[in-house]
């Protein structure tokens, strides 16, 4: 038990899940207003967005999250150039939250488009024949009753996403959880066991609240017809 | 108190700057040869009608038969292969701004109300004086309360639409439609979704409207209005416009055997 403890003094282990917390936090930001977006364009009365949008949404629902990771530092980084800070942590940090946003607005977009799907037609046309715009009836009338319905979905988008954030280790951000966990592994292999229920309580901690307030707030917000 | 009291000022001043064409001698709406195909489906069959200011027609006929796609082309809802409609003589705009100005002055109620599930009652009436016409939200809320008092649902203001009932969601639709004081009203089954309890405190509404000098284009099969409240009556089947006459020429003197036919079965039930 001493030994256990022992580890929580020797790693900062609170600070791992910090920094995934912020990798989500970052993530989830700039993955909702590009997902608004993909979205809109999915919707829009143009089709050459559409069609961007689309094949958007289809790469990169189908591309595994490490292979984006790796680009994003082999690619974007050493090829390309991206470079947010000089400071090599924080660089790699960034360069984690481009990736894990470019990522997860396809599946915010998609939770989105389900939202949608519960939205009759004939609110849009109610709008269109009172003389609103596309930008002002999605804005005021098909957005607004699309998120409710789609709280769920973007719920589960959002576990997903803090999960994946362990995935930022492929993207050398060695101060995230799964960087840690396999550190102390290495170095205390006889409490391999403890360690792994550290870090599965921990997330476990972190999802379950999650979980329960998107489900709350998906009965609250959905909207009676 | 007049349902219409807000549009007397806009029409006497569009009629003062109307150009050589005063607005007697030419049609408010005017649809010549329209045609319409959903893919192979030929929908709508060299429609041609005329609707005069303070006109009110209304239209009827077997379901399927075009009344929907009809009036939804007359908002350009639904667009047409050929032909032309004219509103207040001007051509329909194609898309943008200007399309959206037409809508704006073209009212429209729905079968299924369509009310903003979003929106309280009152919001949904303001929404589009706000966002289109750029009315103050204080003006518009005078509106609003005002045109739902006209139409009886003044107490239901601060509610979401799905806590009226189908009445008084239709009357509400039908108070957010002349908020944005249109030149003409659609009406596409106003009541047929309604339960029978609720159908006339509806069609009191548009009696109402209609008696005031709104011009109206009403698909329905309500005979009592049809016979108070109709100028004209316009039968359909098929994507053809059959007959056309007042309403005592048609319901009593019906000229083809596919209006009798309909005739027959709507007034046995
Ligand atoms: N969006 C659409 N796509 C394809 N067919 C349609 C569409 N809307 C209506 N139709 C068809 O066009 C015909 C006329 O429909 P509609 O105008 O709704 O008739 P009505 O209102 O007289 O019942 C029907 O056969 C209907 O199935
Ligand atoms: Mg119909």
């Amino acid at each position: 038990m001493s030994e256990f403890l022992q580890l929580f003094t020797q790693y900062n282990i609170i600070g791992a899940f910090w920094v995934n917390i912020q990798l989500t936090l970052w993530s989830a930001l700039f993955s909702l207003i590009l997902g608004v977006l993909l979205l809109m364009m999915r919707i829009s009365p143009i089709s050459s967005l559409r069609g961007l949008a689309g094949a958007y949404v289809e790469f990169f629902k189908n591309m595994p999250l490490t292979i984006i990771m790796v680009f994003m530092v082999l690619g974007a980084y050493a090829q390309l150039k991206l470079t947010f800070s000089d400071k090599f942590v924080v660089n790699f940090f960034w360069l984690a939250v481009t990736g894990l946003s470019l990522y997860t607005a396809a599946f915010v977009c998609e939770s989105l488009r389900s939202g949608m799907n519960t939205v009759p037609l004939g609110q849009a046309e109610a709008a269109r024949a009172l003389g609103l715009g596309f930008f002002q009836s999605a804005t005021e009338v098909i957005l607004p009753q699309a998120f409710r319905g789609s709280v769920a979905p973007l719920g589960n988008t959002l576990i997903a996403l803090l999960k994946n954030s362990t995935v930022a280790a492929a993207a050398s951000v060695a101060t995230e959880t799964s960087s840690l966990m396999s550190t102390m592994i290495e170095f205390h292999a006889n409490s391999i066991v403890g360690i792994f229920l550290i870090f599965a309580l921990g997330y476990i901690i972190l999802i379950i609240p999650i979980g329960l307030l998107t489900t709350a707030l998906s009965n609250k917000l959905a909207v009676r017809r | 108190m007049s349902l219409l009291e807000h549009m007397d000022t806009g029409q006497a001043s569009a009629g003062k700057t109307s150009a050589v064409p005063t607005e007697n001698d030419r049609p408010l709406v005017e649809l010549s040869h329209v045609e319409k195909h959903f893919g192979k489906l030929h929908v709508l069959k060299d429609i041609n009608l005329k609707v005069n200011k303070g006109e009110v027609l209304v239209v009827v006929g077997p379901s399927g038969s075009g009344k929907s796609t009809m009036c939804r082309t007359i908002n350009r809802l639904e667009t047409i292969d050929s032909g032309t409609i004219r509103i207040d003589g001007q051509p329909l705009p194609q898309e943008g701004k200007e399309l959206a100005n037409l809508r704006a002055e073209v009212g429209m109620v729905f079968q299924q109300f369509n009310l903003f599930a979003n929106k309280t009652i009152l919001e949904n009436v303001t929404l589009a004086p706000v966002k289109v016409r750029h009315m103050s939200k204080k003006d518009a809320d005078d509106l609003g309360m005002d045109l739902l008092a006209r139409v009886g649902v003044e107490s239901q203001a601060a509610k979401m639409p799905s806590q009226l009932s189908g009445g008084q969601q239709q009357r509400v639709a039908i108070a957010r439609a002349l908020a944005m004081q249109p030149k003409i009203m659609l009406f596409d089954e106003p009541t047929s979704a309604l339960d029978p309890e609720m159908v006339n405190e509806v069609l009191d509404v548009m009696m109402k409207l209609a008696s005031e000098g709104m011009t109206m284009i009403c698909v329905t099969h309500e005979m009592g209005f049809a016979r108070k409240a109709a100028d004209h009556v316009v039968f359909m089947a098929d994507g053809r416009i059959l007959e056309k006459g007042t309403p005592e020429q048609f319901f009593d003197h019906p000229q083809t055997d596919r209006a009798k036919d309909f005739l027959s079965k709507i007034l046995t039930h």
